[in-house]
């Protein structure tokens, strides 16, 4: 057991044991730290000012992510090394490579975002197989809003940042490498204090135990939600149970029968893994979870625990008929997902209870699974609604079986049983494509809200069959629905 | 990528004169180097000073109420609360409005009249402290009726915060009347939140005797200083603001910095210590003013060959519940109801209209883009009715140079170039085959469909109130060369003060390391006027040439008679001062100087020439001069769910000769995108309480950056130096590029069209969501619009 949180900043090591569980890394940089290159714009992690680098040991391998400080707690950076803008210049001085090509780019105006995008770019430059083209630096700078310039500059940097040889924090890996390996010590934290308890528990024994112990402590993995609690809330949060790094909480176990994710396995690391059992899905909405900075953080679990309506993860995985591993003590018991949201904030889950892992079987050949999220923005938004399908087509065209689910439709994600069962048995043809559509007429009474109508969300629920039969009926009904595709070939063609 | 004096080399410079170094080059932000380390200082990253208060406003929950009670005792006994402070509590005058109307109390204390007015100020150790304890209060209101939007205005007997304006020419009853053809619509435009990232913040200390410095995010230290008199009940020589730089302003900081500032020096003057408001983002959204949104009724007689004869409109705006800048706002709209098109009989009629939501104030064109999306309306309608090519129709209404040059409100057009501009971007971005291809492509496409449009800007340059045409600036040159400038312009990323420093290079033939911008502070410069209307570069740029030649007249004057030379064989230049045939340093000389007893320190003063605008006549020349440009805008959108994305955009801008090439491609790029974003993804939504529901980026969405034109193509035009005598012949930057936004919604009606085979204007509003997108696909298909 032990009494204090340790983490680097910068070069920094700092141990921290009257820290206040839910205090914020941004509040702590800049007040207690006087750290402030790191800015906060909107204090709910969709601005992305605030962004910081958050590396981490994975094994033997040292990942660098960009994170969102303002809804990060300091308390789950423990065995991390923080890197901010104040890190970024080379020990000589000079600018880094994204830095100065910010300068000569003009990549800044008002400035006051710049720290924030630098953190992302310095980040994407490190990420894993990092396509050059452009949809691959929008994605890197989703997470990013700039108000000034209109990005063009940003991206002529980015450009020039890429082309740009390793940086020094490259000729420091080594050395992070074993300051992080040396804060490994595999205890359990523990901290309290008049501001909270922290519980950080070493492995899925140890958080089974503590939940026990506690029913009412919050557990905690990417806080991409409940930091909002905090931020904009100001919820008191009495015990909070941090699970990012349990080990045993972030297994993904691929195999023939499909993927297992752990409850601590964060979007951004499920993403190859769920590419390659949905690979449509993928492409079309796990990379519009959030921005990098949310998908760095938020796990797929969380995004089913936190029950919301409008969790993009949920639909994808009930249409992918995907089952919930749920733990209480030593007992434990799988259910299907969708079975899990009883009403709007209520879950099939009980005193002491947690969420363990999710898995998804491997879709049949003959199987086709299809999601599309519909929002005002396209990235980094809340869907207005999202549509996930999963389709067993015969070879004589006979749809054998059908799930349909929907985010934003109603207090839950939600199957549509009436168009699935306007689907199933019959042939994908006009006809049934006519009837599903007049079932999910029947299937959601949606809101009204500041993203969409009850009208609104009701047609493009409809259209999404529409839309279903553009991209994968028969061949002679299959026509281009994406507006981003139709985009990149006209530019082509008109630039060939 | 840059040489040694920090010129990117990007951007070639040209023009005859002009000194290396000076201006008209792509030098890069004086603060850009400073922006990508994070070392560039924003009010809240300042070092706070002992004992710091933190603030947080209590605002209100309703719309329109008489506060029966307000029960603060649970908020004074929190944690870490050091006081709370109401109306009662203000020493001078419980009162802010910019325009002098008396209609805006800081803190409310007997009746609230909008969904988030401050009613009492939480001043505590920490700002999580403050912000805890504000959710304490028990305000008891009893509900009065609430106005919220244009319709129930109207319904309501129209109550307006500002003079409704009528500007006339001609007879438009009977050139409606003989006109060959005749149409009538509405269109209903939506606000805009800022979205400044840096959020209003302000840090007051108190002073000796009555002193108070406040450091403020302000666009207009000069009202802000004039404020905080008002609420201490102080004269302005006790009370400084400064502003370094801003994270954003975009006219949201104009007068909606006020409230935080004095709240700021309310609380430090009653506690004598210094005291800090930086609002939380939702707080901001909820208090501040925005864009006003407008509805827009027009009737117009036209000519089959497409020529408009007679123009009506009746613009009714959301004022919100306070006159703040409504008056000029909508007046702006009114100025710009014609962008760029002569209107024989016109009648503008304006309803500046008084609602329970938040008091809409200056945005980025400042209602002008309004009145020109209303303008682009009536040129699509004619273009549907006639079948003809919008881009014709926009070619032959375009205002002439030499007649049809005469505008709504009398002042003639001397230097019109939108029938130059329009064609010539129609041939660079190759429009006509474009359109053509794009009719192609939707004719075999059942659920994406293509749409391109061509929008012209004309935007009146010069406030319209004539005596802010005015500024100042305060220039020293030390002995060892070095210069300093200050005035009275303030940089919210713009590049003003970039600028400034190039117009003090191009002068003394100096380097950026020899010269100095310094924090904008009413202490050094007075009386100024807020960096606003796109004047910053225009108005402050002359002032401080003005200053600088001063101190030159004197230091030609010294050179000349010390090293016995003619005063012509003077010269500044990048390689040091030519005096006679020898080359000095600047430095060498100014040693010299001021052993000779030289002053070298001037403030420079300037007036914009030739205006003036009588609002009660609507006779004047309100403008300087007219900046141009155009747009060229291609989309595509889904009609299965009405996502839209635009595909290339081609700009041609008109910066005069430029002050400095890339940072008003900046200006352009980054305008655009803003523009574009007001009239696609932005949209505000307050529900049936009033209370603002898209109050942060989770439910606001500005353009992100996959949002931007996949293909960007922005160029300023050549070889056109500003007619009139500006700032090195440049032309004003800042909003005339927002308007470039327009050409977006046009070419998304334009693909909404295909869908009635271009028989019928779509009649598409803004914002033009997915939602609405859908539903006038929907009317369009159906013939009967869906239920709102």
């Amino acid at each position: 057991m032990r009494h204090g949180i340790r983490f680097y900043v910068g070069n920094e090591c700092h141990t921290l044991a009257d820290v206040a569980p839910t205090r914020t890394l941004l509040d702590w940089l800049r007040e207690d730290r006087g750290l402030t290159g790191t800015k906060e714009g909107c204090n709910e992690g969709d601005c992305g000012a605030c962004t910081v680098l958050v590396v981490r040991l994975e094994g033997d391998r040292l990942v660098w992510r960009a994170v969102n400080a303002c809804i990060q707690f300091v308390s789950m950076l423990d065995g991390a090394q923080v890197l901010t803008i104040e890190d970024v210049r080379a020990p000589d001085g000079s600018l880094h490579p994204v830095q100065q090509a910010m300068v000569d780019q003009h990549g800044s105006q008002c400035g006051f975002c710049t720290p924030g995008f630098v953190m992302s770019m310095v980040a994407g430059r490190k990420a894993d197989g990092l396509a050059q083209d452009e949809h691959a630096i929008d994605d890197m700078l989703a997470g990013n809003l700039c108000r000034c310039t209109g990005y063009a500059p940003i991206v002529r940097a980015m450009r020039q940042a890429m082309e740009a040889g390793p940086d020094h924090f490259d000729a420091q890996a080594h050395a992070i490498a074993d300051r992080l390996r040396a804060l490994r010590d595999g205890a359990t934290v523990e901290l309290g204090g008049p501001a909270g308890r922290l519980t950080i528990p070493a492995t899925g024994d140890a958080l089974a135990q503590t939940m026990l112990a506690d029913p009412d402590a919050r557990i905690v993995a990417g806080a991409t939600d409940v930091g909002l609690w905090v931020t904009k809330g100001m919820r008191d949060l009495p015990h909070i149970v941090t699970i990012g790094q349990v080990p045993d909480l972030r297994r993904i176990e691929c195999s023939a029968d499909g993927v297992y994710l752990g409850a601590a396995v964060t979007w951004q690391e499920a993403r190859a893994a769920l590419a390659d059992i949905l690979p449509q899905p993928d492409a079309e909405v796990i990379r519009r979870i959030g921005s990098v900075q949310v998908r760095n953080s938020g796990t797929v679990c969380g995004n089913i625990a936190n029950g919301s309506p409008i969790g993009d993860g949920p639909p994808v995985l009930i249409a992918a008929g995907a089952k919930l591993h749920l733990r209480r003590g030593d007992a434990r018991r799988v259910i299907a997902l969708e079975d899990f949201f009883i009403d709007y904030g209520k879950q099939d889950r009980a005193p002491g209870e947690f969420v363990e892992g999710v898995s998804i079987p491997r879709p049949t050949p003959d199987t086709v699974v299809r999601a599309w999220k519909v929002s005002k923005r396209f990235d980094q938004d809340i869907s207005a609604i999202l549509g996930a399908f999963s389709l067993t087509i015969a070879p004589d065209g006979t749809i054998t079986n059908a799930r349909v689910a929907f985010g934003g439709m109603a207090a839950t994600p939600r199957r549509a049983s009436r168009t699935e069962a306007a689907l199933e048995g019959r042939k994908w043809d006009e006809t049934t494509l006519a009837a599903a559509r007049q079932a999910m007429m029947d299937d959601f009474a949606p809101i009204t809200d500041m993203r969409a109508s009850d009208w609104y969300r009701r047609t493009v629920a409809a259209n999404l069959l529409t839309r279903l039969y553009a991209d994968c009926g028969p061949r002679d009904a299959r026509a281009q629905t994406s507006v981003r595709a139709a985009c990149t070939a006209a530019g082509e063609h008109a630039h060939g | 990528m840059a040489d040694g004096n920090g010129f990117a080399t990007t951007a070639p410079a040209s023009g005859d004169g002009i000194v290396a170094g000076g201006a008209s080059r792509s030098l890069r932000h004086e603060s850009a180097a400073m922006h990508v380390q994070g070392s560039a200082a924003y009010i809240d990253d300042l070092p706070e000073p002992r004992g710091t208060l933190h603030l947080v406003p209590g605002l209100s929950a309703r719309a329109h109420a008489r506060i029966v009670s307000m029960d603060l005792d649970a908020v004074r006994q929190a944690e870490g609360v050091v006081g709370v402070y109401t109306a009662a509590d203000i020493p001078g005058e419980n009162q802010i409005s910019p325009v002098g109307k008396g209609d805006e109390p800081l803190l409310a204390s007997t009746e609230v009249s909008f969904y988030g007015q401050p009613l009492f100020v939480v001043a505590a150790t920490t700002r999580m402290a403050a912000r805890r304890a504000v959710r304490l209060a028990r305000v008891e209101y009893e509900d009065l009726p609430a106005i919220l939007n244009v319709a129930e205005a109207r319904a309501a007997g129209s109550p307006m915060v500002w003079r409704p304006m009528e500007m006339k020419r001609g007879d438009v009853v009977a050139g409606l009347e003989h006109a060959p053809r005749r149409l009538s619509g509405r269109i209903t435009v939506g606000g805009q939140e800022h979205f400044y990232l840096e959020g209003q913040i302000a840090l007051a200390r108190p002073g000796e005797e009555g002193e108070m410095h406040v450091t403020s995010s302000t666009q207009h230290p000069t009202e802000t200083q004039h404020m905080v008199a008002h609420v201490l009940d102080r004269r302005a020589n006790l009370v400084t603001v400064e502003v370094r730089r801003m994270g954003g302003g975009f006219g949201g900081k104009e007068t909606q910095a006020n409230a935080c500032a004095c709240l700021s020096a309310l609380v430090a003057d009653l506690t004598g210590r210094a005291a800090k408001m930086r609002l939380d983002r939702d707080d901001d959204m909820t208090m501040t003013g925005k864009r006003h949104d407008f509805v827009i009724d027009y009737d117009v007689g036209y000519t089959d060959e497409g020529h408009i004869l007679a123009v009506d409109m009746v613009l009714a705006a959301r004022c919100g519940w306070s006159a703040d800048l409504s008056g000029p706002v909508i007046d702006r709209a009114l100025f710009h109801a014609d962008n760029a098109y002569f209107y024989p009989d016109v009648r503008l009629r304006s309803e500046p209209l008084r609602t329970n939501t938040q008091s809409n104030t200056a945005y980025r064109g400042f209602g002008g883009p309004q009145g020109i999306v209303a303008a682009e309306r009536v040129i699509e309608e004619i273009a549907f009715a006639t079948g003809l090519d919008p881009l014709e129709v926009r070619l032959r209404n375009a205002y002439g140079t030499h007649d049809r040059n005469v505008t709504p409100y009398n002042m003639v057009v001397e230097d019109s170039i939108t029938a130059d501009v329009l064609p010539e971007l129609a041939r660079r971005c190759h429009y006509v085959k474009r359109r053509e291809a794009c009719r192609a492509f939707n004719a075999g496409s059942p659920y994406l469909r293509r749409g391109i449009a061509i929008t012209p800007v004309k935007f009146g340059i010069s406030f319209t109130a004539t005596h802010y045409n005015q500024a100042g600036a305060l220039v020293h040159v030390y002995t060892d060369g070095s210069v300093q400038v200050n005035h009275g312009g303030t940089e919210m990323g713009q590049g003003l003060h970039t600028k400034m420093v190039q117009v003090v290079m191009r002068e003394l033939g100096l380097g950026t390391d020899q010269v100095r911008i310094t924090a904008t502070t009413t202490g050094k410069v007075p009386n100024t006027s807020a960096t606003a209307a796109s004047s910053g570069a225009d108005l402050n740029g002359m002032a401080v040439l003005d200053a600088v030649r001063r101190i030159k007249r004197r230091l030609v004057e010294f050179a000349a008679g010390h090293w016995n030379v003619a005063e012509d064989d003077v010269r500044f230049a990048p390689d040091g001062v030519h005096v006679g045939q020898k080359v000095i340093a600047f430095s060498h000389l100014t040693r010299q100087a001021y052993f000779a007893r030289v002053s070298m320190s001037a403030n420079g003063f300037y007036k914009t020439p030739k205006i003036s605008w009588n609002g009660d006549t609507g006779q004047g020349r309100p403008f300087y001069y007219f900046a141009y440009g155009a747009a060229c805008s291609e989309v595509v959108i889904d009609l299965l769910t009405g996502e839209m994305k635009i595909d290339r955009v081609d700009i041609l801008h008109d910066a005069g000769q430029s002050l400095n090439p890339v940072l008003d491609i900046g200006q352009v790029e980054g305008g655009f995108v803003q523009g574009a974003g007001w009239l696609t993804c932005e949209e505000l939504v307050w529900d049936k309480a009033g209370r603002l529901r898209t109050h942060a980026p989770s439910t606001y969405k500005i353009p992100a950056c996959s949002d931007r034109p996949r293909v960007f193509n922005v160029e300023l035009l050549e070889n056109a130096p500003n007619r009139e005598y500006s700032i090195f012949r440049s032309k004003a930057v800042g909003e005339p590029p927002f308007v470039h936004g327009v050409s977006v919604l046009q070419a998304v009606s334009d693909a909404l069209a295909s869908l009635d085979d271009y028989r019928t204007c779509p009649r598409l509003d803004a914002p033009a969501t997915p939602e609405m997108i859908l539903r006038v696909a929907e009317r369009m298909r159906h013939g009967n619009p869906p239920a709102a």
